[in-house]
């Protein structure tokens, strides 16, 4: 479903409390997180540092972590926090509408 | 000594990290960093996958690279051997002649392949040691990815994880590749019998052939091919024999030094050598582990170098802390991932818990029911558990085995107890 730019990602309940899922959209994958305050955001689906699905990483507090290399980021606002990685994460706006995640991706 | 700066032997991951370390702790400073190889510090996981799947001319995976050495203000000299160590006078002596001064030095000299040391078969046969290969840098790599051509086959000695990781990329090259492994089965160092057993499988599955349990009588080798003869009377030809058959710290500097020595470059919980202004770190040292009552362990594993080169910077400019981070390393084999926390062999019953598709995961309890390691195999979501896992063994938590074998028990819920 779309709508002025805006597309669903999941629905709120999809993502438990403090973690993260994987949302592909054509050719593109973002991850998209739920924070322990139920406060939800979007991030590009790959680590800056190589190709590996952040979904598949440990979400702590505003971090998540990178499932095989540790390196982190704050999910937040994308800022790279711990190396091996170095370059941010790109972020995407969210809305909460009708138990739904809306994403915009452009 | 204001002039002297911070120098550090071993351009690998522990020496990289470290020195850009002691910048970001506000180090301002000479830092010299030296390296034998031709290249800026580059990560090794790749060399044994991608490097030598990669179609085209690889490149290595730079750590740093020159805009970065510039940045941080880091002196790369690269190709330099250090040979000796002045401790008296704060000096490393190198190879081409040179001197160089140190307020602290860090060594930072890695592991190398052990070598093969196998009799030769029969008194008329020759046995050209070059032939063999060995994994350990880039040049490695680029020697090893000429050889694995489609058809060409290739032996690998030793059943562990670079031998396996190797044979999974051979296989994916379309060679015909063997395992001989002395050992009753492979992997015996490091993870539990039942991912040994999935690890075998998918290799078996993809053509891998296995020769466990039997040692090498001896090799022969002409004109590029070499002749294995194994205890059992059997023989195998090759067009490539690759050995990866553990690693040896690199210690003969340290030790020539007058450093103290135990299964590597002693140093003390805060990665110092005897000598308190020379500092070891990455997997040429052994150190006291807080986690496992002051345990001397000494780990090969790309985590440690970066989290002890990282850790050993703040040593070197003064801090006490002690190095307490739990043991954790992976392998990606075909589609498998495999991590293992914690260091198994202090567990005395395991505990299995299935993911489904997913994978599997073991829990290793101690007579305490305290955390001593936990290893999964399968897909990339076991690596969110075995994180949780490395939370619980740092956390001392007594637990449930019942709860650890219930998919349905988060361990986030374990860990907040």
């Amino acid at each position: 479903m779309t709508y002025e730019g805006w597309i669903t990602a999941c629905e709120e309940e999809d993502i438990e409390e403090e973690d993260v899922i994987r949302f592909d959209y054509g050719d593109r994958t973002f991850a998209i997180y739920r924070s322990a305050k139920n406060e939800y955001f979007a991030t590009d689906g790959y680590c800056t540092h190589e190709k590996f699905h952040l979904a598949d990483g440990l979400v702590m507090g505003n971090h998540i972590e990178c499932p095989k290399h540790n390196g982190r980021f704050d999910y937040t606002t994308g800022e790279a926090k711990r190396a091996p990685v170095c370059q941010a994460l790109k972020t995407y706006p969210l809305k909460q509408e009708s138990g739904l995640i809306w994403i915009r991706i452009n | 000594m204001s002039n002297y700066g911070m120098v550090i032997i071993g351009a690998g991951e522990t020496g990289a990290r470290a020195a850009v370390e002691l910048r970001s702790l506000g180090w301002t400073g000479k830092i010299t960093l030296i390296g034998e190889e031709a290249h800026a510090p580059y990560e090794r996981p790749p060399l044994s996958k991608p490097t030598l799947l990669e179609e085209h001319n690889p490149s290595p995976a730079y750590i740093l690279d020159n805009k970065q050495l510039e940045e941080h203000r880091i002196e790369l000299m690269k190709g330099c051997k250090a040979v000796s160590i002045d401790k008296n006078n704060h000096s490393v002596q190198l190879e081409n002649g040179q001197n160089i001064n140190y307020e602290r030095l860090l060594l930072a000299t890695g592991a190398q392949p052990r070598r093969l040391s196998i009799p030769l078969s029969g008194s008329q046969s020759r046995f050209d040691t070059s032939s063999v290969l060995y994994l350990r840098s880039f040049g490695d790599a680029l020697s090893l990815r000429r050889r694995l051509e489609p058809g060409k086959r290739v032996v690998i000695i030793g059943g562990g994880f670079i031998g396996l990781e190797v044979a999974a990329s051979a296989r994916e090259c379309g060679c015909e590749v063997t395992v001989i492994e002395a050992g009753p089965r492979i992997l015996m160092r490091g993870v539990p019998e039942a991912i040994a057993a999935i690890v075998d499988a998918r290799h078996r599955s993809a053509g891998v052939q296995f020769k466990l349990g039997v040692g090498i009588a001896g090799i022969s080798s002409s004109g590029g091919e070499s002749i294995i003869t194994l205890i059992n009377g059997e023989t195998l030809a090759c067009d490539a024999l690759i050995a990866g058959i553990g690693a040896i710290p690199e210690t003969a500097l340290a030790a020539a030094s007058g450093l103290a020595i135990e299964n590597g470059i002693s140093v003390d919980e805060k990665l110092a050598t005897s000598d308190p202004n020379i500092f070891a770190a990455g997997d040429c040292c052994s150190f006291p582990h807080p986690l496992y009552g002051g345990m001397r362990i000494r780990l090969e594993a790309w985590r440690n170098a970066q989290d002890q080169g990282t850790h050993v910077a703040g040593s070197m400019l003064g801090a006490k802390e002690a190095y307490a981070a739990v043991p954790w390393f992976w392998s990606d084999q075909y589609d498998l991932t495999l991590q293992v926390s914690g260091l198994q062999g202090i567990g005395t019953t395991t505990v299995h818990r299935t993911l489904g598709s997913s994978g599997d995961l073991f829990f290793h309890l101690t007579d305490e029911r305290t955390l001593a390691a936990a290893s999964g195999i399968g897909g990339p979501g076991i690596a969110k558990d075995i994180r949780l896992a490395e939370m619980l063994i740092a956390s001392k938590a007594v637990l449930d085995p019942d709860a650890l074998a219930r998919p349905d028990v988060k361990l986030k819920v374990l860990l907040k107890g």
